[in-house]
């Protein structure tokens, strides 16, 4: 499961990054984009929880991650593999 | 100079919206731009403390960061400058880590890169005030021993802590001396390093750190309704309408106020000075000119209120969350959003924002547009031709008619913008833009007093231009329409005799097919100095003309036509009508190909748009 599959109120836990296939990813290289989300947290195991979602195309998307909140489009959330299992969510719930 | 006395440089490093800046400017005493919301500083700037055992320090703000491993051109600086390859400067002997204390997991991290660097480090938990009162419960001495670094709390907002954090310095000085002959040690961590050094991060986090009893509520409340789809953009229109409505309405009776004023001062001068050069001068140049662009003060104060309570607020984030999709429909990265608001102010510090952006065409498009969001200099040439030429009444029983085309000529300089974009990234430079990331911070309640002296320190700037700028453009142009004199036995008004009369109907055959009159041109090339000057320019030329009985806003009424004022309305929307804005282009991309690119294709749009308007309302209005 993608980040970018999510919608509005999506909890669960980050299970980590896959940049194939992905359209920064070209522009970028696979590393730097994967750099990019880790350094700003999204890094196995962070908890997260879809806040809200634009409003032409559901872009971009707010997420809480962990203790803080950031926004991102759904082309890089593409690249975030996630777990949203009820346990995983369950784990991610405050 | 003796051992002793040799300041020690400091650098703060951390993460966006920490707190450095708020930290400089406590030690400092300097002034520099706080606000909340992530990429406010973009620039290296330096400042002088003094430490308790007084020791001279100089501390280094830096745009804040997330690694040392620099995308954009902010982050480039604070590289740079923390690894001393910034063109000769040495690296700084001690790095204080700044540190949102409510927010530490990210910090972290950076700090167990920065320590690699191997200058003595200190971590700062800034915004401690903050994190009391949600009872976070952090183990200071353990999260020390865990990073293997001194610590200490800070509230920078309230200057709290300062002095603990100087006596660090004092005592990392010894070992600051014995490492500044040390080369540095810092190298990109790669994917896998970053994952170990999140793992040791969170770690000592877990260990030392307990979540908060009282947790902010507050923000996720608010984001539920201002990033909310739906409610969250007509709120963000609303805002931007009450805004421009507000610079309208509230500010008229301290501007008629000042008109009044000058008004009768100028009056004195003519009644009590004799006839002659001198009273022309003082009351022409000086008071017509310079006063006709000093009433505009209060719309400025109102605008910068709006703008610095909404930046304090944490709003700036959100909006650029929800003109995200707009953005990007026009090929703009999302973050280009805050450096166009930024440009509401000036474009000079929206420029400068733009280097948030890493993608060089990102920027470089975001840096062309930007000086059509309406920046706060075309707020006087504005209000005077609507005051003239729109009738002062309420539509829809709430909205002034004045207010709403005002908002109308904002609407369509953003627009403009967007499209401008549109045209170079999807048709001259198509390309995938880059990620947006962006950190959504906490809101802040704002405190008042920050607000005020920030309106008051732009009111300070806009009378600072008013005594130099625009003074100096007045009395050039107050010259330049008395001299020469007409000579013996000519027709008509002297002024026509003028350098600025020649200089005017000179320009006539160009501007001509666009409804300007000799006048309004004569208003035009002082106003490249600054776009205010049009204003003071046209006061002191109608008011030699001795046409300016009744006020500026009358004299406009009478002499223009109604195509002619919507026209120059229109010129004003695009016209790069100022050099400050080039040279700042020139500083940001590093030499004259862009500024030139800038002013031909604005000064194209202004024709076209002014031509285009001019006709299309003489067919309207006759
Ligand atoms: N309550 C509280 N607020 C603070 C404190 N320090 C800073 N702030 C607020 O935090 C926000 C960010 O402050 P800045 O000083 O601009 O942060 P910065 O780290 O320089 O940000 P960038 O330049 O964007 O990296 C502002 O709204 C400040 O008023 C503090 O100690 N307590
Ligand atoms: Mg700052």
């Amino acid at each position: 499961m993608r980040l970018s599959d999510l919608g509005r109120g999506d909890r669960g836990v980050v299970r980590g990054i896959d940049t194939h296939g992905h359209a920064d990813a070209a522009e970028l290289g696979h590393e730097e984009l994967e750099r990019r989300l880790l350094e700003i947290g999204f890094v196995e195991g962070a908890h997260f929880q879809v806040l809200q979602e634009g409003l032409i195309g559901r872009d971009p998307m707010a997420l809480k991650l962990d203790d803080m909140r950031v926004a991102l489009r759904r082309r890089e959330a593409g690249a975030i593999l996630v777990d949203v299992t009820a346990e995983a969510a369950a784990e991610a719930s405050p | 100079m003796s051992e002793a006395a040799r300041p020690i440089r400091i650098a703060l490093v951390g993460n966006p919206n920490t707190g450095k800046t708020s930290l400089f400017n406590a030690l400092t005493g300097a002034r520099q731009k706080v606000a909340n919301y992530p990429g406010v500083t973009v620039e290296r700037k330096e400042g002088a403390a003094v430490t308790p055992a007084g020791r001279p320090v100089r501390i280094l703000d830096l745009p804040g960061t997330y690694s040392l491993r620099a995308r954009s051109p902010d982050e480039v600086v604070t590289r740079d400058v923390v690894l001393g390859r910034l063109n000769g400067e040495a690296a700084p002997e001690i790095l204080v880590c700044v540190a949102d204390a409510t927010n530490l997991r990210l910090v972290l991290r950076l700090a167990l890169e920065l320590k690699q660097v191997g200058r003595p480090l200190v971590l700062a938990l800034n915004m401690f005030d903050i994190a009391e009162r949600q009872g976070i419960r952090i183990d200071l001495e353990g999260l020390s021993r865990a990073l293997g670094i001194p610590i200490v709390t800070t509230v920078a907002v309230r200057k709290r802590g300062l002095d603990t954090l100087l006596a660090q310095v004092d005592a990392l000085a010894g070992q600051a001396q014995g490492a500044a002959a040390q080369p540095l040690a810092w190298r990109e961590p790669s994917a896998t390093e970053l994952r170990q050094a999140h793992r040791d991060a969170e770690r000592i986090l877990r260990d030392h750190v307990k979540p908060p009893l009282r947790p902010d509520t507050w923000t996720g409340r608010m984001d539920g309704l201002l990033l909310h789809p739906v409610a969250g953009t007509i709120i963000l229109f609303a805002i931007l309408f009450l805004m421009f409505q507000a610079v309208f309405t509230w500010a008229t009776p301290a501007m008629d106020l000042i008109d009044a004023g000058f008004t009768a001062l100028g009056d004195l001068v003519k009644e009590t000075l004799p006839e002659g050069l001198l009273q022309s001068f003082l009351a022409d140049g000086v008071i017509a000119g310079v006063g006709s662009v000093l009433v505009f003060l209060p719309q400025i104060l109102i605008l910068f209120f709006f703008i610095i309570f909404l930046e304090d607020f944490g709003y700036m984030a959100r909006a650029a969350f929800l003109m995200d999709r707009m953005m990007g429909v026009a090929g703009l990265h999302g973050r280009a959003f805050i450096p166009l608001l930024s440009s509401f102010a000036c474009a000079i510090p929206g420029i400068m924002s733009a280097r948030v952006i890493d993608n060089k065409r990102d920027r470089l498009t975001t840096i062309l547009v930007a000086p059509l969001t309406t920046c706060s200099a075309r707020i006087p040439v504005y209000t005077l031709v609507i005051a003239a030429f729109i009738p002062d009444r309420t539509v829809w029983g709430f909205a002034s008619l004045q207010g709403l085309v005002m908002f109308g000529l904002y609407a369509v300089g953003i627009s403009s913008a967007l499209i401008v974009a549109f045209v170079i990234r999807r048709l001259i430079w198509r390309s995938a833009s880059d990620p947006f990331l962006i950190e959504l911070p906490s809101y802040k309640l704002p405190d008042l007093k920050n607000v005020l002296r920030g309106v008051l320190t732009r009111g300070q700037i806009f009378l600072t231009r008013a005594g130099t700028t625009i003074f100096a453009m007045m009395v050039l142009i107050w010259v330049l329409a008395t001299f020469p004199a007409p000579p013996p036995g000519a027709v008509g008004p002297a002024i026509d005799y003028s350098f600025a009369g020649m200089i005017g109907h000179a320009m006539l055959p160009v501007l001509a097919p666009i409804g300007f009159s000799w006048e309004m041109a004569v208003a035009l090339v002082p106003g490249m100095a600054a776009r205010e000057v049009a204003v003071g320019a046209l006061g002191t030329v109608y008011s030699i003309a001795g046409e300016n009985e009744a006020g500026l806003v009358a004299t406009l009424a009478a002499k223009w036509s109604m195509a002619s004022a919507l026209a120059f309305l229109a010129w004003y929307v695009f016209a790069p009508q100022c050099l400050s804005t080039l040279a700042v282009v020139k500083r940001e991309t590093n030499g004259w190909f862009w500024p030139f690119v800038m002013f031909a294709y604005m000064t194209a749009l202004a024709y076209v748009a002014a031509f285009a308007t001019f006709r299309i309302a003489q067919a309207v209005f006759g």
